[in-house]
């Protein structure tokens, strides 16, 4: 059985995706039991993965039997395993929160919904489990298509922010697929570990510098890079809470997650930072995405879309850590896909709560929300600290990585850059602090109306929040045991 | 100008797959019609398509299956004889993928259509900037 877990992480989703769609016509009740039994299926299996990984190194599998590179294979190390614990646990966490809001929202489609969202995360777990560069691009478009699907169920404007994504999005995935052709041509393999073993000898040729950097361009464009970020604000902000919780955390990640596999295992670090000499603009680049991320963010007077651009800046932490060419710098990129895509599950749930009372998410909606939802304000309150770097929450320590990544490689641009946006953060959500708080002011010493009585959100959507928060801090307390044991291992010896 | 026209010639498939990637993407920026930008992003994948299906091209090879049948003893074909399929093959999921890239994207514009009645992009940014 636990041979099989690789295979069982796609097509255990992949299967109830059409018992879902089958269910949702005979009876909406059963759509939900089936999703929560194959997603827990899913983080039983990618968390036993992880542990095989941690005992006995790299799992191998062969779909069907067939060896690679004739067949495609699929690839486990300590880099996927962890990412996919993370993407399997924010999906399962994410359907139990959503049910009452979806339930609220649009009843009637509750089944097409569960059949898309179960679609997504079978895409983004195969795009994180596969080793195959063409199965990649597949997966990554499964995953996009059911994203514009879930991302156009949504608010007046969402079909028209979901179609500005797809245009964007298919670019980005066209992209990818010609640098992959471009590979095909000088290896003729498409096996990421035997692309890796043929490339050596070829790195002066043009074909595989140009094979590089149209992969490159093409993941910016899925993941909202600056200056490729302007789809990914609207289609966040319109979408229903229940979409935007699952694909503000994970797509964004996993593409991170892409880009770090391609410099890692199929272009190795010694071409794409010796051999090329692009770090130093990357990073510049990255730098220029934190800062227009923060102050983009300082603009908005709309708590969801502040979120959004909070996003793109992250965005920025992981790409620049990732370029700066040095073990600490990788180190603080890959912890950051964890606990990015942790706290920003965190805050958006809370968005999805504060809309199920309050029915809206701009400034003027939040007043008085600390009396009104303590247990949500509570977790956000968390969720807040970790994306401002404060310990003992998970964000500090990623952050402090990558600030000693910088140091290391001598860019204090980007350092500045990462206390710039810690700055603007703790203005941004002391500013929501405050009007949650103390707003509404009471003219009258605030004796003649009596306080908001409390009002939280259903023990469903408040459980999962909960949970998230404390895993928020529970990641910062071991960091070290994660990055010893795991991300270590996950960074080849030769980055130093 | 006299060497860059033999060049151009042969390798004139990557030009003109570079030329039809090209109008794809002028198309989606340029244009203001949503059908028309949806239009230029299948120029763009059918370019790329094209592309993988012409490196698998080869003039005079024969077919991957080794001759000689059951029973008869098998003669290993030379790889140097025969034309790779795995392009093709590769094109034929992507075209799938393409198909159904263009469905979400026309199924978006039928939903924007019944909420604007247009498919001018100006026009319904008009339209929104006035709520």
């Amino acid at each position: 059985m636990s041979q099989q877990y690789p295979a069982l992480l796609v097509i255990v989703p992949l299967l109830s995706a059409f018992a879902i769609s089958i269910a949702g016509w005979v009876n909406k009740r059963l759509c939900f039991p089936i999703i929560v039994t194959a997603l827990s299926v899913v983080v039983y299996a990618s968390i036993g993965l992880l542990l095989t990984v941690l005992e006995k190194g790299v799992v191998i599998y062969h779909l069907g039997g067939w060896p690679p590179p004739v067949g495609i294979a699929y690839y486990v190390d300590h880099l996927n395993g962890l990412v996919l614990v993370v993407v399997a646990s924010v999906a399962l966490l994410n359907v139990i929160a959503a049910k009452k809001s979806i339930e609220q929202e649009f009843p009637d489609k509750a089944g097409p919904f569960y059949t898309l969202y179960i679609l997504m995360v079978t895409g983004l777990l195969g795009i994180v489990v596969t080793g195959d560069a063409f199965n990649l691009y597949v997966l990554l478009e499964i995953a996009a298509l059911t994203g514009y699907g879930l991302l156009a169920m949504g608010e007046e404007r969402a079909p028209l922010s979901s179609l500005n994504y797809l245009y964007m999005g298919t670019i980005g995935a066209c992209f990818y697929l010609l640098g992959v052709g471009y590979l095909y041509i000088v290896t003729g393999s498409l096996n990421m570990v035997d692309i890796a073993r043929l490339l050596p000898p070829l790195y002066q040729s043009r074909a595989v510098l140009a094979a590089f950097i149209i992969c490159m361009v093409g993941v910016w464009l899925k993941m909202a890079f600056f200056p490729l970020h302007s789809w990914l604000p609207n289609a966040y902000t319109h979408a229903t809470s229940a979409a935007s919780s699952l694909i503000a955390p994970l797509v964004t990640k996993v593409m991170v997650y892409v880009m770090i596999r391609l410099i890692l295992t199929i272009f190795t670090p010694e071409f794409a930072f010796a051999t090329l000499a692009l770090n130093n603009i990357v990073v510049w680049l990255a730098v220029i995405a934190i800062v227009m991320g923060a102050i983009l963010a300082l603009a908005e007077r709309n708590l969801k879309k502040m979120l959004t651009f909070i996003v793109v800046a992250e965005i920025g932490y992981m790409v620049g850590g990732a370029w700066l060419g040095n073990r600490a710098g990788m180190t603080g990129a890959i912890l950051h896909i964890v606990n990015d895509a942790l706290m920003t599950l965190c805050v958006f749930l809370v968005v999805g709560n504060i809309v199920y009372k309050v029915k809206g998410y701009a400034f003027e909606n939040l007043q008085g929300l600390f009396r009104k939802m303590p247990f949500t304000m509570g977790a956000f309150v968390v969720g807040a600290m970790s994306i401002i770097g404060v310990p003992p929450t998970c964000g500090f320590f990623s952050k402090w990585y990558l600030i000693v990544g910088a140091l290391q490689a001598g860019h204090y641009g980007f350092m500045a850059a990462l206390i710039f946006s810690s700055l603007v953060s703790v203005v941004l959500f002391f500013r929501i602090f405050e009007i949650c708080y103390y707003e509404p002011f009471s003219d009258h010493h605030g004796h003649d109306q009596p306080p908001e009585p409390m009002d939280e959100a259903p023990l469903t959507m408040v459980v999962p929040l909960l949970i998230v928060a404390v895993i928020l801090i529970l990641v910062g307390l071991y960091t070290g045991d994660i990055v010893n044991h795991i991300i270590k291992f996950a960074i080849p010896e030769g980055l130093v | 100008m006299a060497e860059l026209i033999p060049t151009i010639i042969a390798k004139y498939n990557y030009w003109i797959y570079i030329t039809l990637m090209m109008i794809g993407l002028y198309a989606m920026i340029a244009k203001n019609n949503l059908v028309k930008k949806i239009v230029g992003m299948n120029i763009f994948q059918t370019a790329i398509i094209l592309y993988y299906v012409s490196i698998g091209v080869k003039k005079g090879a024969t077919i991957p299956i080794s001759t000689g049948g059951h029973g008869a003893v098998h003669e290993a074909v030379h790889a140097a004889d025969y034309l790779n399929p795995l392009p093709h093959v590769l094109m034929l999921t992507a075209i799938v993928v393409g198909v159904a890239t263009l469905g979400v994207a026309l199924a978006l514009c039928l939903r924007i259509y019944s909420r604007y009645n247009t498919l001018e992009e100006d026009e319904i940014l008009a339209q929104i900037r006035k709520k």
